[in-house]
């Protein structure tokens, strides 16, 4: 009997009955690199995988091993998670599935019943779950967050957050923690009051929630003008990391309401666009990093912050969309460096502190006006990835600016909050976009590789000296982590909106990526 | 009364799907509307209204796919099959409520031009130039008949501002003309200009029809196309240079340029 026998056998058998994934596997992912166990693929947000079958040396062999189709139209743009064999992922509208990761075959598949007045603000999408002994965790575009079995699909428990006709949405992948499953809301477009909460595990039971906007007298209320904190925005819709030698949560955070126009609101703006370092059993503010003070171009600091320990530093870093590499002293929130790895002409100098600050030709006005970047800024939620091996820290860039225009608008619960709008440059500039590498200490470029155009797919990196990506023309793409040379690549038929992970099943590597309204996986023959 | 409220709610729901605009000249309605178009609509169609990269002039009083109340609440409510306007759920913008879209309605029709503005040309010359001594023809079709190495210009007229027209033929750099769209891409392909060296040592310049990372597929002017494998190039070198002449008016006078401009703005698009 070979191995494969064995394992279908011990499927069979009810071997995966019930998942039971303890919070220390996911703390010792790296243990089982054959295992996806969490968004990131870790809890330090690298996006990296150990497995090194497929390799610089054997890549061009690669092949599409199996594919499967959701069915459902819009963004596909979850990250799959694997455990022992078995495949789960989330599909737009809030539909679930579990796959044999062999064979892509499905086991069980949920949709959630949604009503017809969700307010998603971009798209019916939903990132991925959350896994934590015998349960998946997710969120949903009507702001509920659920339990299903692992076994089944079946429902566990489900618990509204919070009033979804007011504009708020789960999108991002929950983080499990510890006994909880954290949670970031969406909803910076509807002028909603943003938090971040923690979820029982076993109950569904709140445990705590951070608003990310304080509410009058609390600390950084001072940050907003009048009244404006009580449409302040300030969503929390990418998956954080959490790091258990601090038992610190970092979670960041989006754009303040009206995105696109400042007056009103002057001040600030706290929590929003900040890196946020709360205590994982109460939720309590250990320390905060400002990213973009008054933001009024819609750049989200939504992007996967990176944590990193490199010449005895604690690090966590991040690409933000407003163009600057950001490195942070993860024990205390103080900035170390920022440096653009894009196409910037908002700051023309930096605060006491070394941050970025705004020039005064940079504000929206009336009548546009051009600023680079654009509103979906050099990077957005796509994930980057830090490979040890190479020591660095990829990411997927845009080249593209836009006029950005504001206008009174009043507030009305539960419609769109903008205060105006931006629209691509009218000179009629090219836009590109590329694959960077980029060494986080010095933030110097080691290698870039440009595409036609800017793509969203996020980044991968293996052991295997590989760096996988896509182009938004459909390619998905291996490179060579040390030059940028694309070592093989393979058409899906549409650009992806999704990050690549990697796991293995019975000794054989597995690539996987969501690209259209399929999930493509690849191995070698 | 369960019954009598079902049908009342009908009455109300068969009330937003009206023939008229209920808001048409609310100024409130119309401030409102600006807004929701500034969210929604402007991404393609500008600012003003005045149309964008890839979306018509929204001010002329003519419009190709409809100019009743009726037929463009139809067609921002449930996008226009065919072309790039998609249904007001969300998928550019955040979505708009029927009231909305009467309030944009109204907007759209603050801002449009009270008389369609008459091109001061002549239509019928500005056919036999375009057929004839200007040699548009030769890269461009009209209702059928011309080439295909620049954009279809049948639909031209009825969506585009006279000033965008004038610009895209006496400076063709500054804009290029948008081409293939595809859904997951941020943009559409525009008409750039592609030069590449062949293995065989051959040199083909033409129109990018379509591009990634490892492909290019790109028509000559003699309309040949070419379907290329990046790798296998000696080289590949891209412009923003348009393969179309600028017709400055040494080679187009005013008024012939004003002739051609009138019969883009005749031709009805089926």
């Amino acid at each position: 009997m070979n191995r494969a026998k064995l394992v279908g056998l011990l499927l069979i058998g009810g071997s995966l009955a019930p998942a039971q994934v303890s919070f220390d596997r996911i703390l010792n992912a790296a243990k089982e690199p054959q295992n996806w166990l969490t968004y990131s693929g870790d809890l330090s947000g690298h996006r990296f995988s150990t497995l090194d079958q497929i390799n610089t040396g054997n890549v061009k062999s690669l092949a599409a091993k199996w594919v499967y189709q959701t069915g459902a139209t819009g963004k596909f743009e979850t990250t799959p998670l694997v455990v022992d064999g078995i495949l789960y992922g989330t599909a737009p509208d809030d539909r679930a599935f579990a796959l044999d990761a062999r064979t892509g075959r499905p086991i069980w598949l949920y949709q959630r019943q949604l009503p017809g007045d969700i307010r998603p603000c971009c798209g019916r999408v939903n990132r991925g779950l959350a896994i934590l002994g015998d349960k998946v965790f997710m969120g949903t575009l009507d702001a509920h967050m659920m339990a299903l079995d692992a076994k089944t699909g079946n429902v566990v428990w489900d618990v509204p957050a919070v009033d979804y006709t007011q504009g708020y949405s789960f999108t991002p992948a929950p983080l499990a923690v510890k006994n909880e499953v954290v949670m970031g809301v969406a909803g910076g477009e509807y002028g909603i009051r943003g938090f971040i909460d923690a979820y029982d595990a076993e109950t569904g039971k709140r445990n705590w929630r951070f608003y990310t906007v304080p509410a009058k007298g609390e600390p950084g209320s001072e940050t907003w003008e009048g009244e404006s904190n009580k449409t302040g925005g300030a969503a929390a819709w990418i998956t954080g990391v959490y790091d258990p030698a601090t038992n610190l949560i970092f979670w960041p955070t989006g754009n303040p309401s009206p995105s696109n126009r400042g007056a009103g609101r002057a001040g600030d703006n706290l929590y929003s666009n900040t890196l946020l370092a709360l205590d994982a059993d109460t939720g309590k503010l250990k320390w905060h990093f400002q990213f973009t003070k008054h933001d009024e171009h819609d750049w989200d600091s939504t992007e996967v912050p990176v944590m990193l320990d490199l010449n005895g530093k604690h690090l966590i870093v991040q690409a933000n969309r407003n163009g600057y590499f950001y490195v942070v002293d993860r024990t205390n929130g103080k900035l170390l460096s920022a440096t653009p790895y894009g196409k910037v002409t908002w700051s023309d100098h930096k605060d006491a502190e070394g941050r970025p600050a705004p020039s005064k030709e940079s504000s929206p006005t009336l009548e546009g006006r051009y600023v680079c970047p654009g509103a979906s800024g050099v990077t957005n939620w796509m994930s980057p990835t830090f490979n040890p091996a190479t020591g660095l820290f990829y990411v997927n860039i845009r080249e593209q600016c836009d006029v950005f225009s504001t206008a009174p608008q009043p507030y009305e619960a539960g419609h769109a909050f903008y205060g105006s709008a931006y629209i691509p440059a009218p000179q009629g500039e090219p836009y590109s976009g590329a694959l960077e590498a980029i060494d986080p200490m010095t933030g110097e470029i080691k290698w870039s590789f440009k595409h036609p155009s800017p793509t969203w797919s996020g980044v991968l990196s293996t052991a295997g000296g590989l760096v996988f990506s896509a182009d938004a023309e459909g390619n998905f793409i291996a490179f060579d982590a040390r030059s940028g040379k694309p070592l093989w690549h393979f058409q899906t038929g549409s650009g992806a909106i999704a990050a690549p992970m990697s796991y293995a099943v019975d000794g054989k590597q597995y690539i996987a990526i969501a690209t259209g309204s399929s999930l493509y996986t690849f191995a070698l023959p | 009364m369960p019954s009598k409220v079902a049908g009342f709610l009908l009455l109300c729901a068969a009330g937003l799907a009206q023939e008229h605009n209920p808001l048409a000249n609310d100024p409130n309605a119309a401030k409102a509307g600006e807004f929701q178009f500034r969210i929604n609509c402007s991404f393609c169609h500008g600012l003003g209204a005045r149309g964008g990269g890839r979306g018509p002039d929204l001010t002329l009083a003519r419009k190709r796919h409809g100019t009743t109340d009726s037929e463009m609440f139809h067609n921002i409510k449930d996008g226009i099959a065919g072309t790039a306007m998609p249904a007001a759920i969300g998928s550019i913008g955040v979505g708009m409520t029927d009231e909305e879209i009467w309030q944009v309605l109204t907007y759209l029709r603050s801002v449009q031009v009270k008389t369609p503005a008459q091109p001061p040309g002549n239509a019928a010359n500005g056919k036999d130039a375009f057929f004839g001594s200007a040699r548009c023809f030769q890269c461009h079709m009209v209702q059928g008949k011309g080439g295909r190495l620049g954009p279809d210009l049948t639909g031209t007229g009825s969506s585009r501002s006279m000033e965008s027209i004038v610009e895209s033929i006496r400076e063709p750099n500054k804009r290029l003309a948008a081409g293939l769209t595809e859904a997951t891409k941020s943009f559409p392909q525009e008409y750039e200009t592609a030069t590449v060296v062949t293995a065989e040592g051959k040199t083909i310049t033409g129109v990018t029809l379509n591009e990634d990372s490892f492909t290019v597929q790109i028509m000559d002017p003699a309309e040949r196309i070419y379907l290329l494998e990046k790798d296998t190039l000696r080289s590949f070198k891209k412009t923003r240079a348009s393969l179309m002449p600028a017709y400055d008016k040494s080679q187009l006078s005013d008024k012939e340029l004003g002739d051609i401009v009138a019969y883009l703005m005749s031709v009805e698009a089926k």
